[in-house]
């Protein structure tokens, strides 16, 4: 039940960032809905064990890509909030000083090589980053997260066999969350499971409940050592749902309330919570503490960001060439 | 709600005309060529029961069912190479990419298979294709949503190239492109999508490859493409209280380019100022200017061509700088009104 080598601490830690993922995105859409930000925005709530169960099998200096529906990877990897807020309202100071927005967050410094605005784009990326990995002999891996509907662009199917033909330190995360947009995966697949897909390139490929963050974790945790070992890539597949729609425009008329209701009762914090609560971790007080705290950090980086300031329209080309 | 009124159309009959958006005359072509000929069916993402991202081909999944309109994983290499194919083997496909940034993962099929087939094979294949996909800024979607590539299939043999700026072109050049049989890139505008226009009810095409002067005026000719067109007129009305009248050109389709129009319109004017959104290295403006100054309209040339186009910088995310990314009304203003008056 609590798996070996998590310290109470490291589980209060992964609890308090998927609180702050929800609280921030759900703080995003009342700020969008207020017009204090602009664009768009993809919403990650409901597969909050996801990232956060991924992450936690990194060291502080591994690699992560990520993509559109990206602000739990960023999270989950240790990115500041207030910093993330202020990109959201295009601040100088935001991780991409306003020129990136909710699809782009990168914070390179602590390596999360971006969000990523194009389905499957960070896929290849990360290979080239295990590439680098193995050729500079870092002893570090790369994490690199994708939809279900990234798994039928051509850029998957390369991106897998390279890795497993060069043995790359790569883990492949395909977080399925039963859509890409509107195309229900049964409908874009002619596979049960797309792990499966790990056959072909001959890697290992796992299938697990992705709101359960201990599961999440155990499977990455071998995978990254696998990688670590420099035994080559792996692809896991957790299976989740996003409660909102695709993005800010989203009718949703491919899919029911009743289903949307059923897998909001599959709740990956309430989840994590129970566990902790039976576990005898953590009591009904702290888990209360470790939501106010995380809620106080999200209100903080609103002041911060809406009082930060705009960057300069005379630096607008500042970042195009190096 | 449709404004139903009455209007003479060219042939001097009377034709129902009612006003619509663009996103409404794009999906009125598709359901009248769909409804003409069983050979056209579309394919692209989500393009089905979401009705397409921007709400475009609402109604048709409904209407034809999901044989002829087809929802795609997520794959846009064989979005364009399977309408290719298809269209080589007696379908007539209009597929749909669902951001023209997305394009650049159809190029291969599309720019080393689709345009050059028929060539490569002595003519004798047909690519009869339509390839639909909104571009361009203004939505805070930043770097890798926004982009306007145009110029790139002008770049290209074999391709045609549209770009409607009112609903009326959109239909009637939408219905034009999906006639033609060659494969035709038809560029939308997303923040044109809402925009209104008097469209005809029923058939009717606008030829590809014809210049339409949008507004006539005697001081300086004004070319611009997709949303400068709305933006130049706009521009254009502001000018006219300050007694200074532009001629605004609106290619329509880029490739092929109908120079002739804008050429008669510089010979009158004799200034000329080219405006589109893309970044102005490389962009299409410079075959417009090109072509103004190596042909007839040369010795009518009172003042520099000057080009006025986006920066060369991605879309920024922040509301201001992507504003400053792109030509603004104000900038037509400032810019056409130096150009008049004699700056340069
Ligand atoms: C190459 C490309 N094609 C299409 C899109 C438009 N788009 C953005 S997200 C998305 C669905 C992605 O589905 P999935 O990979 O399952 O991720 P999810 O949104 O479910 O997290 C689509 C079609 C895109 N951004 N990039
Ligand atoms: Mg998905």
């Amino acid at each position: 039940m609590r798996p070996s080598g998590l310290t109470a601490v490291a589980l209060q830690e992964a609890l308090r960032k998927m609180h702050l993922i929800r609280l921030f995105e759900e703080k995003a859409e009342s700020l969008y809905a207020l017009g204090k930000i602009h664009g768009t925005m993809h919403l990650s709530i409901g597969q909050e064990a996801s990232a956060v169960g991924a992450c936690l099998a990194l060291k502080p200096d591994d690699y992560i890509l990520s993509t559109h529906r990206g602000h739990g990877h960023c999270i989950g990897k240790g990115a500041e909030p207030k910093l993330m807020m202020a990109e959201f309202f295009g601040k100088d100071v935001g991780y991409c000083r306003g020129r990136g927005g909710s699809m782009h967050i990168a914070d390179v410094a602590g390596g999360n090589l971006g969000a990523n605005g194009i389905v499957a784009g960070g896929i290849p990326l990360s290979t080239g980053v295990g590439l680098s990995i193995k050729m500079q002999q870092l002893g570090k891996v790369c994490l690199t997260f994708f939809g279900d509907g990234a798994a039928n662009e051509g850029a998957f199917h390369e991106s897998l066999n390279l890795a497993a033909i060069w043995q790359l330190p790569v883990v492949y995360i395909c977080e399925n969350n039963r859509y890409a947009m509107s195309m229900p995966v049964e409908a874009a697949f002619p596979i049960a499971q797309i792990s499966q897909r790990a056959v072909a390139y001959n890697m290992p490929g796992v299938t697990v409940d992705g709101n359960d963050l201990f599961a999440v974790y155990e499977a990455v945790k071998t995978a990254v050592t696998r990688a670590r070992a420099g035994e080559g890539p792996s692809l896991i597949e957790t299976i989740t749902y996003r409660w909102r729609g695709h993005s800010k425009s989203d009718r949703q008329r491919y899919r029911t309330r009743e289903e949307v209701k059923a897998w909001q009762a599959r709740d990956p914090i309430a989840h994590l919570e129970q566990q902790l609560l039976r576990a005898g971790l953590l009591d009904e007080a702290q888990l209360a503490e470790i939501a106010a705290a995380a809620q106080q950090t999200i209100e903080a980086s609103v002041a911060f960001a809406e009082a930060a300031a705009d960057p300069d329209p005379a630096s607008i080309l500042e970042g195009v060439y190096a | 709600m449709l404004k139903q009124m009455e209007a003479v159309a060219a042939g001097g009959e009377t034709a129902v005309t009612r006003e619509l958006t663009y996103a409404q005359a794009v999906r009125e072509a598709l359901q009248l060529a769909m409804t003409r000929d069983e050979k056209v069916f579309m394919l692209g993402e989500d393009i089905g029961v979401y009705g397409g991202a921007f709400g475009v081909t609402d109604g048709l999944y409904e209407q034809f069912g999901p044989e002829r309109v087809r929802d795609t994983p997520i794959s846009e290499a064989v979005i364009a190479g399977a309408a290719v194919g298809a269209a080589m083997t007696g379908m007539r496909p209009v597929a749909e990419i669902q951001f023209m940034d997305f394009i650049t993962l159809s190029m291969e099929q599309l720019v080393l298979q689709g345009a050059k087939i028929r060539f490569m094979f002595g003519g004798k294949a047909t690519v009869p294709l339509v390839l639909r996909t909104p571009a361009g800024s203004g939505t805070g979607a930043a770097a890798q949503h926004s982009e306007s590539l145009e110029a790139w299939f002008v770049h290209v043999p074999g391709l045609k190239v549209v770009m409607p700026s009112t609903p009326y072109d959109a239909k009637g050049l939408l219905l034009a492109a999906i006639e033609d049989d060659n494969p035709v890139i038809f560029v939308e505008h997303k923040l044109l999508y809402r925009t209104k226009g008097h469209v005809p009810e029923g058939y009717y095409t606008v030829p590809l490859s014809q210049s339409e002067v949008k507004r006539p005026g005697r001081d300086l000719t004004v070319v611009a493409t997709s949303i400068m067109v709305p933006r130049a007129l706009e521009a254009a009305d502001i000018l006219a209280q300050e007694g200074i009248e532009l001629e605004v050109v609106d290619p329509r389709t880029l490739k092929p380019y109908d120079a002739g129009t804008v050429t008669q319109s510089v010979i009158k004017t004799g200034k000329a100022l080219v405006v589109h959104e893309a970044p102005k290295t490389g962009g299409f403006g410079g075959e417009v200017v090109a072509e103004i100054v190596s042909g007839a309209a040369f010795d009518y040339l009172e003042a520099p061509v000057r080009r006025l186009a986006g920066l060369d910088v991605p879309i920024p995310y922040n509301r201001e700088l992507e504003r400053t990314a792109v030509p603004q009304v104000e900038d037509i203003v400032r810019e056409a009104r130096a150009l008049v008056q004699g700056a340069y």
